[in-house]
């Protein structure tokens, strides 16, 4: 594909993707049952509510039962998809996640809103940055950050057929869309353009921030190779290194402390295969604030002149 | 031979089981087990409808879950007289390479156990999940879990047993081992339970009472807990157990709840305790 023909067809949350994903999951199989800690017009669960009550569970405020239960329904041959905001899917049940799904492979959903600086106004006690982090580092989970309605919406699709825990993240903004037919495979990098000078590994919100990035690069005459990595774990380590090999140059961008995210599991792939210039898009070790989405993004340099500047320096010391 | 007399052997074989496992490497949790003993074999030799040739979803027949996953020497050795797997295996516990897991995992694929357990509180919840699936499948089987007292002191049991009341997962049966001791000392000295009768009540369970380290009344509890069952509330059984319960030196007290007999303390404790299957 062309960078140029990646265009945005319009704006919707990535958590109504989850919210219509869940309801074809549902549709196709009657294993899948949904449970929400209180959240269902957040997490957009009412379509899969109307049609399938039977396969609803409401937990009321309480993520640590709702994981212990989704382990116990997951036990019983169900595929239990829990619905909470990221903060309280990770932080606040991580020993639940830990023992009772992760550890006890149990075939559990955990879907996440919300996540990242994105939710705006609530501030940081929801702001959740560090939820990439502490998911990655648990043997056998697979994390998956999808970028936009659609892409949500078919990993959403995906998940259910896939045996083994998995987090979902998402978030609560309207968002540009542009994946439309574009093919998604957990554990498969999706390259958006191809190109020579660098390359622009994106995962969640911040792909759009760098296809914008891209075109503001590109029009400079560089050629960007820009690649969504929508799956966190396992990481698709053969596109990573077939690119850096290529392009001698990295940005890494996410909606995520620059600790414990994408940027280090890249870097920890090519510190090992490939030592390859980098630079880090993300959010520096600190907690979030109350405030509208791009004042957000601006302040805590996850906008596309924050994508420009970091591909620039990389490419300074390429 | 009744079945008391029968239910009670398997018992007696059990707490030797428990005390030579715990001694063998030198580490685990003898007190809780021993309490648990007379419980545990009345559940899986007289009250549940279970298979063992253990599949994973337990759908058909009746399933447990160890909430108070320390206390896994009873379990182990429980399971292993059911025939669930060798009791020859019993001498790995807690050994390098063992399915027999300090605390029981799913993941070396120990037969019988169905979720890790071992970090307290968890265990209610998963247990009422696999109730809860049962309702939605029709199935007409129990889900019995087991929790430590000192374990009600975590906050994720009462969001179980809210969640279980509200939504009349009456195919449910919660024993609570009530000795009275965690690490630190008595409950009432590190955090009192208060009236817990009362509390349970009030979270809208049918709360039984039972002894259990007398035999007979704990066929007669689970029994009267069976019967209790399907009538739009969950059960708890509240079980008063001796922490070290048929060895003398280790009762009484929460000082044995995780340590190890010496050589000289085992002979002593296989002294009070008939072998009466067979030493693993």
């Amino acid at each position: 594909m062309k960078l140029k023909d990646i265009k945005s067809s319009g704006k919707k949350a990535t958590r109504d993707g989850f919210g219509d994903g869940l309801y074809a999951a549902g549709k196709a199989d009657d294993r899948v049952v949904a449970l929400c800690a209180d959240l269902v017009g957040s997490l957009k669960m009412q379509d899969f509510i109307d049609d399938y009550p039977e396969r609803f569970v409401q937990v009321g405020i309480a993520e640590a039962n709702m994981m212990g239960l989704a382990a116990g329904l997951a036990t019983a041959g169900k595929i239990p998809f829990t619905g909470t905001f990221a903060n309280f899917a990770t932080a606040r049940v991580y020993d639940q996640v830990r023992q009772s799904i992760a550890y006890s492979d149990k075939n559990v959903k955990i879907c996440a809103s919300h996540a990242g600086l994105t939710l705006g106004e609530d501030g940081a006690t929801h702001q959740t940055l560090e939820d990439i982090g502490m998911m990655k580092m648990l043997p056998g989970m697979t994390v998956i950050n999808p970028c936009d309605y659609n892409q949500t919406k078919v990993a959403t699709i995906a998940i259910a057929k896939h045996e083994g825990p998995v987090y979902l993240r998402f978030g609560r903004p309207s968002w540009p869309m542009f994946t439309e037919d574009m093919p998604f495979e957990i554990g498969k990098a999706l390259t958006l353009c191809e190109g020579t000078d660098v390359t622009i590994f994106a995962t969640g919100h911040l792909v759009w921030k760098a296809v914008e990035a891209a075109k503001e690069l590109e029009a400079e005459g560089l050629s960007v190779e820009l690649i969504n990595i929508h799956t966190i774990k396992p990481l698709d380590v053969e596109a990573v290194l077939a690119s850096a090999k290529k392009t001698k140059c990295v940005v890494v961008a996410e909606e995520h402390n620059i600790i414990g995210g994408l940027g280090e599991s890249i870097a920890r792939v090519l510190a090992q295969n490939n030592p390859t210039v980098m630079e880090f898009v993300a959010v520096n070790d600190t907690f979030g604030e109350s405030g509208k989405v791009p004042d957000l993004i601006a302040k805590y340099g996850l906008d596309t002149k924050d994508v420009v500047a970091a591909t620039q320096k990389a490419l300074s010391r390429k | 031979m009744s079945d008391i007399q029968q239910l009670k052997k398997i018992a007696s074989q059990v707490r030797r089981d428990i005390v030579r496992m715990v001694h063998d490497c030198q580490s685990g949790h003898p007190g809780g087990s021993l309490g648990c003993a007379d419980f545990l074999t009345a559940l899986y030799h007289h009250a549940m409808k279970h298979d063992n040739s253990f599949k994973m979803e337990g759908k058909g027949e009746d399933v447990f879950f160890l909430s108070n996953g320390h206390i896994s020497p009873v379990w182990y050795s429980t399971l292993a007289h059911a025939g669930y797997f060798p009791k020859a295996e019993l001498a790995t516990f807690r050994q390098l390479n063992s399915r027999l897991q300090g605390h029981p995992a799913t993941h070396e694929g120990l037969p019988g156990i169905r979720v890790a357990s071992g970090s307290l509180g968890q265990g209610l919840s998963v247990a009422c999940g696999l109730a809860l699936a049962k309702k939605m499948d029709k199935d007409d089987k129990l889900v019995y879990a087991l929790t430590g007292d000192g374990e009600l002191q975590e906050g994720q049991i009462w969001e179980a047993v809210l969640f279980a009341a509200h939504n009349k997962v009456d195919n449910f049966i919660v024993t609570v081992d009530w000795n009275g001791q965690q690490i630190d000392g008595s409950n009432d000295d590190v955090l009192a339970l208060g009236d817990l009768e009362a509390k349970w009540k009030a979270f809208g369970w049918e709360v039984l009472i039972m002894d259990g380290n007398d035999m007979q009344a704990v066929v007669d509890g689970l029994d009267a807990a069976k019967a209790k069952t399907g009538k739009g509330k969950p059960v708890v059984i509240l079980m008063r157990t001796e922490m070290g319960a048929g060895v003398d030196f280790m009762m009484g007290s929460h000082k044995w709840h995780g340590k190890a007999p010496s050589d000289e303390q085992l002979a002593d404790a296989l002294g009070q305790l008939e072998e009466t299957l067979g030493d693993y």
